[in-house]
């Protein structure tokens, strides 16, 4: 299996909600970068812009100014580079939420073969790779039942499998052990890890969570909407 | 790519199923309406039918003998039958009343009056199930089984009983009831005779006239009043036309030299379908209006419910790059879905329950694809309400 790679890089983005007298500026200047095989943490309390630099990352908000640029591809500066924002989210972006939020309609291989169907691979070639990615996961054996059947931390690796499911270059998790206790936490910071390493994708994991914010080896710390870079723990998951 | 929308019907069947169910029973009330109003206009077609009648002669200015009533008296069929064109022509009278059997049952009827003993006349039931037609001048019945009569039952039609001795079928008037011949002169009796208290207080009341009753003119009394309680009307004359005759033409010298008013075929599905049962059908037309209504209704309801219940789920398959035509597509499916469970059930509920119904439901395949059409089309515009709310959904929703 062959993933995109390139990491991201943030320059100086900056989002303003509003005009004139109203103007919330949410992010002031950030700066980021995440290379290929590598997971970020990104830390901050309520209210310092977290959400609001997701969403940038996601393509979901647009920037007020600054520079993206994903693998070697500049995506954003002062606007966007690529004119369809479905398509670069579905291709070159992975999402991992808070709640797995799986199509509770859809089996757990057709809930990660769904996003390589959506960008037109044949059906039995999506389900293929979601098998393949079930595997890596371990959840292979969940492979037909449903998401209401499945632990929630089966749900949650059935929801990185899916994230992965494109092999984006870039995948964005947001709090997504937030639900989880200490053990299932970090089975899957260890999973994202594994997965960053063997995929070569830059993983950003928004957080608040206390028991698994030591294993990042760099983490960005976010207030009034300015990012600051340090050195993590990179505490041990073995 | 795998359909969502049919996913999601497997996925919750039974919440699909159920709901398809409440909806169908109301297409198939639906369905059942426009069977009475095909119902009512079949059997005001089958009177004409099976009178077998190409012309209907009434009294002047009326228009008899259905829709009005019309009185002529019964020796007119006799200059009738002479006229050029004319192969048979027969007496006939109809009226509706509350016909009872000796021993309890009771039916609302149209009681015809026929002339017994000459097969092939208009105006005589088509054909027989059991029994035999009229033969004797009096007291002798064929009915419709819808009356619910069976051969041998005895009826009671004013004063005098009737034996049932043929049972014909879908012999029914205009407005559905079963109709029970009588021989045409028990007929007149029964609808034109008075009670034997107004005959006396009659007899006394021209006694008491010097001008009928005068000592010179002996008999005068009594041709009156042999006169008063006589009977010699009927309701029309029914006529079929010889062959090579149009009606047309045979119509108009009975008209211009009797002073009659004669219906062609043509002319008597106009008064009989546009007219006598015009009002019913703007009734159910109505109704049938507001059942497309309530309908379209519970459906935008359902399907506006069933999305609102699923906006994270249609966040995050937009986050993820769904199209917004693949979303819009699975909520028009599911419409659509639901149309097809409601019609099946519809057009199931409406076949079994129509024969229930007392009178004639007619259930035409036409109107089963006019309304399953109508039912595709309903819930394609009130899934719109649904689709303008998935398609509003902000994909940032998915995210915490």
């Amino acid at each position: 299996m062959t993933y995109q790679t390139g990491g991201i890089r943030i320059e100086n983005l900056r989002k303003v909600y509003g005009h004139g007298d109203t103007a919330v500026e949410a992010l002031k200047s950030v700066n980021m970068q995440v290379s290929p095989g590598e997971v970020v943490g990104l830390v901050g309390p309520s209210g310092s812009g977290k959400s609001t630099l997701l969403k940038c990352l996601g393509a979901i908000i647009e920037p007020t100014s600054g520079r993206m640029t994903l693998g070697n591809e500049v995506i954003f500066e002062d606007g966007w580079k690529i004119p369809d924002l479905r398509t670069l989210r579905r291709d070159r972006i992975g999402f991992v939420f808070q709640a797995p939020y799986l199509i509770p309609f859809l089996n757990v291989t057709d809930n990660v073969a769904l996003l390589p169907m959506l960008a037109g691979i044949p059906n039995e070639i999506a389900r293929k790779r979601a098998l393949e990615l079930l595997s890596s996961l371990d959840v292979l054996h969940r492979a037909k039942a449903e998401p209401s059947q499945l632990s929630g931390g089966e749900q949650q690796r059935v929801s990185i499998a899916r994230a992965l499911a494109n092999k984006p270059p870039v995948i964005l998790a947001d709090e997504p052990t937030a639900p989880l206790d200490s053990e299932r936490a970090l089975s899957v910071i260890r999973i994202l890890n594994d997965m960053a390493r063997l995929a070569q994708t830059a993983i950003i994991v928004v957080t608040h969570d206390e028991k698994i914010i030591p294993t990042f080896k760099r983490i960005y710390h976010i207030r009034d909407g300015q990012t600051v870079e340090e050195k993590g723990e990179g505490r041990s998951l073995d | 790519m795998i359909s969502l929308a049919a996913r999601d019907i497997q996925h919750s069947w039974a919440k699909f199923v159920l709901t398809g169910l409440g909806l169908g029973l109301l297409i198939g009330v639906t369905l059942t309406m426009a069977g009475v109003f095909r119902g009512m206009v079949d059997d005001a077609q089958a009177l004409l039918n099976n009178s077998g009648a190409d012309l209907w002669v009434v009294q002047k200015d009326t228009q008899g003998p259905y829709a009005e009533s019309s009185s002529l008296k019964d020796d007119v069929v006799r200059s009738i039958a002479g006229m050029p064109g004319v192969a048979m022509a027969a007496n006939i009278t109809y009226f509706t009343m509350q016909v009872k059997a000796v021993g309890g049952k009771e039916a609302r009827a149209m009681v015809v009056g026929i002339a017994p003993g000459i097969a092939g006349l208009p105006g005589q039931p088509g054909h027989l199930l059991a029994g035999r037609h009229l033969t004797r001048s009096h007291y002798e019945a064929v009915v419709d089984i819808k009356t619910g009569l069976t051969l041998g039952d005895k009826v009671q039609i004013r004063r005098h009983t009737y034996e049932v001795v043929g049972l014909t079928r879908r012999m029914v008037s205009s407005g559905g009831d079963p109709m029970v011949f009588i021989p045409i002169k028990d007929a007149q009796e029964a609808q034109f005779l008075k009670d034997n208290d107004a005959i006396v207080n009659d007899r006394v009341r021209t006694a008491a006239n010097p001008a009928f009753n005068r000592p010179a003119v002996p008999g005068m009394l009594d041709a009156v009043q042999n006169l008063q309680t006589s009977s010699r009307n009927v309701n029309a004359v029914l006529v079929r036309v010889a062959d090579g005759w149009s009606a047309e033409r045979v119509a108009e010298p009975i008209q211009h030299w009797k002073h009659l008013t004669v219906f062609t075929r043509a002319d008597m599905e106009d008064i009989l379908v546009d007219k006598l049962i015009a009002t019913s059908a703007k009734q159910i037309g109505m109704f049938l209006a507001i059942l497309t209504v309530v309908s379209a209704a519970i459906v935008a309801f359902i399907i506006y419910t069933m999305t609102l219940g699923k906006i994270r789920e249609i966040a995050v398959l937009k986050l993820i790059g769904t199209r917004n035509l693949t979303i819009a597509a699975m909520i028009l499916q599911q419409a659509l879905g639901l149309g097809v469970i409601g019609f099946v059930v519809g057009k199931v509920a409406a076949t079994i329950w129509a024969p229930v119904f007392p009178k004639f439901v007619l259930l035409l395949t036409q109107d089963a694809i006019v309304g399953f059409g109508a039912t595709m089309l309903i819930c394609a515009l009130a899934s719109t309400m649904a689709i303008r709310v998935a398609l509003r959904v902000d994909p940032a929703q998915a995210i915490s």
